[in-house]
């Protein structure tokens, strides 16, 4: 049903409507004061250009001697003995509880964001559309060391139940196992305070691309006979697709970087910890090994360790990141 | 919107039992149940939502309320004050997050707004898409990497101390990129015949951007600052590794330690002893505080001065 989807509206929109200044130089005139400023003007466009290189070559130059003298295979290994004289650590510990905490995270808020987006869009009356919309921005005021306190200190005491409960059911799954660590400082712990941090994130964009859903197309639904959820369906989620994935995206990179919250919540193991699929385990992301051991830094070798892993998730969060653009700009669909 | 109205007509009809609107709108009981379920869905959805939110303000008015409406809480420092003792304030955290953040705008808010006019009013071809695309990158760079480049730059290259300014450096690259996005959109609401009439009076385009456009576009880019500088106020990462904590109030920021409230709370929070367990959340509170009240003045700028087109 590709006529009442939309899909061919969203090919036809024009994107913004474009103000821009008039074309090449016709403006200047080349005195002292326009070269000045525009100087000035190219002069920070390049500085930023120079500022994220010169993230790029920093961390690659102090990672790669420690990299070299790595005697474990760094991305296959769990061990972490930057401390041992020859230096062993990999990142598949790091990496499983990063990328697990982090999709946990994107179960709860995608649906849910998805779900408040089209409530204040849709659902809600007129007079709530504002102040909702502000409500769920609230969000994302709070600081992310507040919400591990929180997170630690409030929430994580009724997490017992939850964890029980689905221990009880699913607990013969390695991802459901009970690992043994208080449930106030678990990856699933993690993962609901990672949601409801990028809950405004997915809200404000999704709710952004549905706003634009051509009035014509949803008039067209209804005209059809549709009901509002089968107008819903056929019309303003077909329309804002390519805005919720990269919507999703933008805050799942921001679940992967996030350092604070997770390093106060997220009981760190031994290292001697057996290997574990649980969600109910402990352990560390990326993020919080390096602030967790940020006293450690005191010799090349053991920065590079952390260096290392910070380039990996700095890979990690701009691969997630381009995908996002990517999408947006394929499909024009919507305005940033 | 003209569709919602409509839709709200087509609900009544679609709960009345299908025989009495034959024909063209005929709705089967399911449709009209599953139409009725996605509402309350939806409704339920945003109430979740709220739970977190309600929940959090509530722990943290609760824990750490009281102590904000003691005056000394806004006079004093914690010099001196052990674990045990109920007393001292957070001044020297409130003063060190304000001076750092302050710094911070210094430096990053002239090259966030060169590069947005940059981006937006001489930017063409190849050059400026690399700028716009490392906007991106910065955009989403998580904030332990700033912090890890900064240490990798200030101390393991340069050899320096950890010291606020290191901070800021790091903040610097996180507000960055907030400004010129904020920046950009604002300049480009600017109508096209603003600059066109002020090119028309002979004035140079270098003029036009500094007299009429920015002034034009003036209070969206304030509101962009300020939404900065909450979101940089609360980051803790850059501080975990480049800013050390201390009880006393120290504002030289390339002297030594400049405690913060985010650090303030940092360094308390395992405590179990009640006075340090009430001042956690009561710097949580203050600093849920001072961000709020960023963001609402950003709003109302935004609000009393939208562009004037």
């Amino acid at each position: 049903m590709p006529n009442i989807t939309g899909v061919s509206a969203v090919d036809e929109l024009s994107g913004p409507e474009r103000h821009g200044p008039p074309q090449g130089n016709r403006a200047s005139t080349g005195r002292l004061g326009d070269r000045i400023f525009s100087g000035t003007a190219r002069g920070a466009g390049i500085l930023v250009i120079a500022i994220v290189t010169l993230v790029g070559v920093f961390l690659l130059s102090q990672a790669i001697p420690a990299l070299a003298k790595d005697k474990v295979n760094f991305l296959t290994s769990t061990q972490w003995n930057v401390d041992a004289t020859p230096l062993q650590f990999g990142i598949a510990n790091l990496l499983w509880v990063t990328v697990l905490s982090s999709a946990l995270a994107m179960v709860v808020a995608v649906p849910l964001g998805i779900g408040v987006a089209l409530f204040i869009t849709q659902y809600a009356p007129r007079w709530l559309r504002g102040p909702a919309a502000s409500l769920v921005d609230l969000l994302a005021a709070v600081p992310s060391i507040v919400y591990g306190l929180w997170g630690l200190q409030v929430l994580g005491t009724h997490m017992d139940g939850i964890q029980g409960f689905l221990i009880k059911i699913f607990g013969r799954l390695p991802l459901f196992q009970d690992a043994g660590v208080a449930a106030a400082s678990t990856i699933l712990t993690v993962a609901v305070v990672l949601a409801i941090m990028v809950l405004p994130i997915v809200t404000a964009l999704s709710r952004e691309v549905f706003a634009q859903t051509p009035t014509t197309n949803m008039e067209a639904a209804l005209a059809l006979g549709a009901t509002r959820w089968e107008m819903i369906r056929t019309a303003v989620l077909p329309f804002g697709k390519p805005g919720v994935i990269s919507a999703s995206m933008l805050g799942l990179g921001r679940a992967l970087g996030e350092t604070v919250a997770v390093t106060v919540i997220l009981s760190a193991l031994a290292g001697s910890a057996p290997w574990s699929w649980s969600m109910f385990n402990g352990g560390e992301t990326f993020a919080s090994k390096i602030a967790n051991n940020a006293a450690e830094f005191d010799s090349p070798q053991k920065a590079g360790a952390f260096m290392a892993a910070g380039l990996v998730l700095f890979g990690l969060t701009f691969i997630v990141n381009a995908v996002a653009r990517a999408v947006i700009n394929r499909r024009k669909a919507f305005v940033e | 919107m003209t569709a919602a109205d409509v839709t709200s007509d087509s609900n009544l009809a679609a709960l009345r039992p299908p025989a009495s609107n034959a024909g063209f709108s005929h709705r089967s009981r399911s449709r009209a149940l599953r139409n009725l379920v996605a509402r309350v869905v939806m409704w339920l959805a945003f109430l979740i939502a709220l739970v977190p939110l309600v929940w959090i303000l509530w722990s943290v008015v609760t824990k750490g309320g009281a102590l904000l409406l003691n005056s000394t809480w806004w006079t004093n420092s914690q010099r001196g004050i052990t674990d045990r003792m109920v007393g001292g304030g957070a001044a020297h955290a409130i003063e060190g997050t304000l001076i750092e953040a302050l710094a911070t705008a210094v430096m990053a808010v002239p090259i966030g707004v060169m590069t947005a006019i940059y981006l937006v009013e001489y930017g063409r071809g190849r050059l400026a898409n690399i700028v716009s695309f490392m906007v991106d990158i910065l955009t989403g760079i998580p904030s332990i990497v700033a912090a890890l480049f900064i240490y990798a730059v200030w101390v393991t290259t340069f050899g320096f101390q950890r010291v606020g300014f290191a901070v800021c450096l790091a903040l610097v690259l996180l507000m960055i990129p907030v400004i010129v996005r904020s920046t950009e959109e604002m300049l480009k609401l600017v109508h096209n015949d603003l600059r066109e009439a002020s090119y028309a009076l002979g004035v140079p385009k270098w003029k036009t951007i500094a007299r009429v456009v920015v002034p034009t576009a003036f209070s969206g880019i304030i509101t962009g600052i300020l939404l900065g500088l909450a979101r940089i106020m609360g980051e803790t990462a850059p501080l975990l590794i480049l800013g050390p904590y201390t009880k006393d109030i120290a504002t030289d920021i390339f002297g030594g330690l400049v405690p913060t409230l985010p650090t303030m709370i940092n360094q308390d929070r395992t405590e179990v002893l009640q006075p340090a367990v009430d001042r956690v959340w009561g710097a949580a509170m203050t600093l849920i505080l001072i961000i709020l009240l960023l963001n609402i003045a950003g709003r109302l700028v935004s609000r009393l001065g939208a562009p004037k087109t």
